[in-house]
């Protein structure tokens, strides 16, 4: 239909952003990982499999990554027990409000993250606005301190973030299942409860599945809300690929770190995905 | 058209017995809009009854109210002798089957038909052994382990027929269940849910647009015209008989005539002949089968036929029959279906009965 030039024209440059911007710099990250830094502080470009034995040997690397995947699991949890009951709400009950409420969650998401994650900050600090509230109520003496600098602020904060995320993909599923079926459950004598368990909520597991997936990686990779709020207990694996590619300069452990995570990502995506494969119908 | 016997309205009408369900005064509006006025209708016991109407006369908001998916602003519905239009839908003994059949994507076959009984808890030996009833009843045994996106449409709507079936309702309601399958098998399945009707005996509100299926079908048809019941009688009677215009026309063709009566004779264009109506204008509706084409050989007009002549101005040919359209010296126009004959031409000598030509009233225009 097109001539071979427009086609070209057409297709080349963003092959050329993908493959200069994306598979280079994996490349790269790949080849970085199995090479080593001297005492001189050079990298040495011999083979080695030092990286990930030191990945797997050094308990610190092992540790955040669990507790990485801790925090990231939780995340997910919240946003979608938050997430999940909003999208209900909005797709089946929300009338002629559902575009207002529909705006509401998605708002947030315009305000920068930093903006954001500051917020917290300010809310969460020992002469923040809640410790304030607190002592002015007089329900404690002192501040608390793990309100920040803390997991459970990074896993606050993370929620705020990524449950519109979550939402969005749970929201598409549920108005996407047709209403005659909620009324065909209704007239075969199932209860709106029943209706919900037996109709609404198998139908809606792809969305839950994407919304759950979208809340984990992203939070899992994280390193913003551990910088800010995350205190030493609070932080992410993403914090020490950050130092180990800056102050300890030391790429190609980085570059282990950094590989393994995403392979863990694509593994997790793979996963999700044959899962909603297998749980939709159209 | 089929041959309808009509025991189950005998039954109901000679032992005075209670209507299984009666539609009292229901009114609905959407907003300002009025889209049902004041509907009243009984459905016996064993009964097939369909509600037909074109689209937009409020058909299927009457079904859905009658399966509480939309509730009236005015009006009760009773069902013996529970009041039904204050029940939620999953607390009535009705079961729909929908327009676009509405399976359950993620459920088997087997699993969409045994819903009903798992949500009422049912032993699950029980439920089993009915499942397995109501899928020989449809004939889609076969399927039982199928999900309904891998079936055919004429066969999901055996299932969707089977999931209300087996519930066992008083009263099942069809919104327009054969509107997406093709003529073929369109005319098999009104003929296999007219046998399985009769068979489990369940009283059926089938809901179309369709005159034709709803003629071959049912004990009663009750005709719905802009939100109000147009007429409600048995097929033969609202097509032999027809109370109004409107019917007369959206059931099978008419000729429709203005004539005048004047002491006992009804003048219409040239014509004239007897009738037992009081003195005015009158509308009459004259069959295009109850014209008959006079050949030579027969004699003269019997006592009880008016003769004219007209001139044949179109042909269309129907398969069994053949539909003209004559043209009368004064400008009467009238449809006469005749045998098949390649070509019908010239000048006809017509007749017809005058008991035939049936007086209608005028379907007033409504906004």
């Amino acid at each position: 239909m097109f001539s071979r030039a427009y086609r070209a024209a057409i297709t080349v440059p963003p092959l050329v952003w993908v493959a200069v911007f994306l598979l280079v710099p994996y490349a790269l990250l790949f080849c970085y990982s199995f090479w080593s830094v001297s005492p001189a502080q050079t990298i040495v470009h011999s083979w080695t499999l030092d990286n990930y034995r030191d990945l797997f040997r050094v308990n610190v690397y092992l540790q955040t990554l669990f507790r990485s995947m801790g925090i990231a699991a939780r995340v997910m949890l919240f946003s979608l027990l938050l997430g999940y009951p909003l999208a209900y709400y909005l797709s089946f009950y929300a009338g002629a409000r559902k575009e207002l409420f529909y705006q509401l969650v998605i708002i947030p998401l315009w305000v920068s993250y930093l903006v954001r994650a500051y917020a917290w900050k300010t809310i969460l600090g020992s002469d923040g606005v809640l410790n304030t509230l607190l002592q002015y109520v007089h329900l404690t003496r002192h501040p608390l301190d793990f309100l920040l600098y803390s997991p459970f602020a990074v896993v606050l904060t993370l929620t705020h973030i990524y449950t519109p995320f979550a939402f969005l993909p749970i929201y598409a599923s549920l108005e996407h299942i047709p209403r005659n079926l909620v009324e065909a459950s209704h007239d075969l004598g199932a209860s709106p409860f029943q209706t919900f368990w037996r109709v609404i909520f198998p139908l809606s597991i792809p969305g839950v599945l994407a919304g759950a997936t979208f809340a984990f990686v992203l939070s899992l990779g994280d390193f913003l809300a551990p910088l800010l709020l995350g205190g030493p207990s609070g932080i992410m694996i993403s914090n020490i690929v950050v130092s180990l590619f800056g102050a300890a300069y030391n790429w190609p452990l980085g570059a282990a770190i950094s590989l393994c995570m995403l392979l863990l990502v694509l593994a997790l995506i793979y996963l999700s995905e044959s899962l909603e494969k297998k749980w939709s119908f159209r | 058209m089929a041959t309808t016997i009509e025991p189950t309205l005998a039954r109901s009408a000679n032992s005075g017995a209670q209507p299984l369900l009666s539609i009292r005064n229901i009114a609905k509006s959407f907003g300002q809009n009025p889209v049902l006025r004041d509907i009243s209708l009984q459905i016996a016991e064993g009964e097939f009854l369909t509600i037909l109407g074109e689209s937009g006369s409020g058909k299927t908001t009457l079904l859905r109210i009658i399966a509480g998916f939309e509730s009236a602003t005015s009006g009760e519905i009773w069902m013996e002798d529970e009041r039904l239009d204050v029940l939620p839908p999953y607390r009535r003994r009705v079961n729909t089957v929908f327009q676009h059949y509405a399976l359950f994507p993620h459920l088997t076959v087997e699993e969409n038909v045994g819903y009903g009984l798992r949500v009422a808890k049912l032993p699950k030996a029980e439920t089993a052994s009915r499942v397995e009833q109501a899928l020989a009843m449809v004939k889609m045994t076969a399927y039982a382990k199928s999900k309904p996106a891998k079936i055919s449409g004429g066969q999901q709507q055996r299932i969707a027929l089977a999931r209300a079936l087996v519930n066992r309702p008083r009263l099942l309601l069809l919104d327009e269940p054969l509107s997406a399958l093709d003529a073929n098998l369109r005319r098999q399945m009104q003929v296999e849910l007219k046998s399985l009707q009769r068979e489990v005996g369940i009283s059926f509100v089938f809901v179309t647009h369709d005159q034709e299926e709803a003629m071959v079908m049912s004990d009663r048809i009750a005709l719905l015209r802009r939100g109000e019941l147009e007429q409600i009688a048995s097929p033969r009677e609202i097509y032999g008989q027809p109370a109004t215009a409107y019917t007369a026309q959206f059931i099978g063709h008419t000729n429709l005539l203005q004539g005048d009566v004047k002491g006992g004779v009804v003048r219409c264009h040239s014509l004239d002949w007897p009738v037992g109506l009081p003195d005015g204008p009158v509308l009459l509706s004259l069959r295009p089968e109850n014209l008959r084409v006079v050949h030579a050989a027969v004699g003269s007009a019997g006592v009880n036929v008016v003769r004219f002549h007209g001139r044949v101005c179109h042909q269309a040919f129907h398969g069994s029959t053949e539909l003209l359209q004559v043209e009368c010296a004064d400008g009467l126009k009238l449809s006469i279906r005749t045998a098949t004959r390649e070509n019908w031409q010239g000048d006809l000598e017509l007749e017809f009965s005058p008991e035939d030509a049936v007086a209608v009233r005028k379907s007033e225009e409504r906004t």
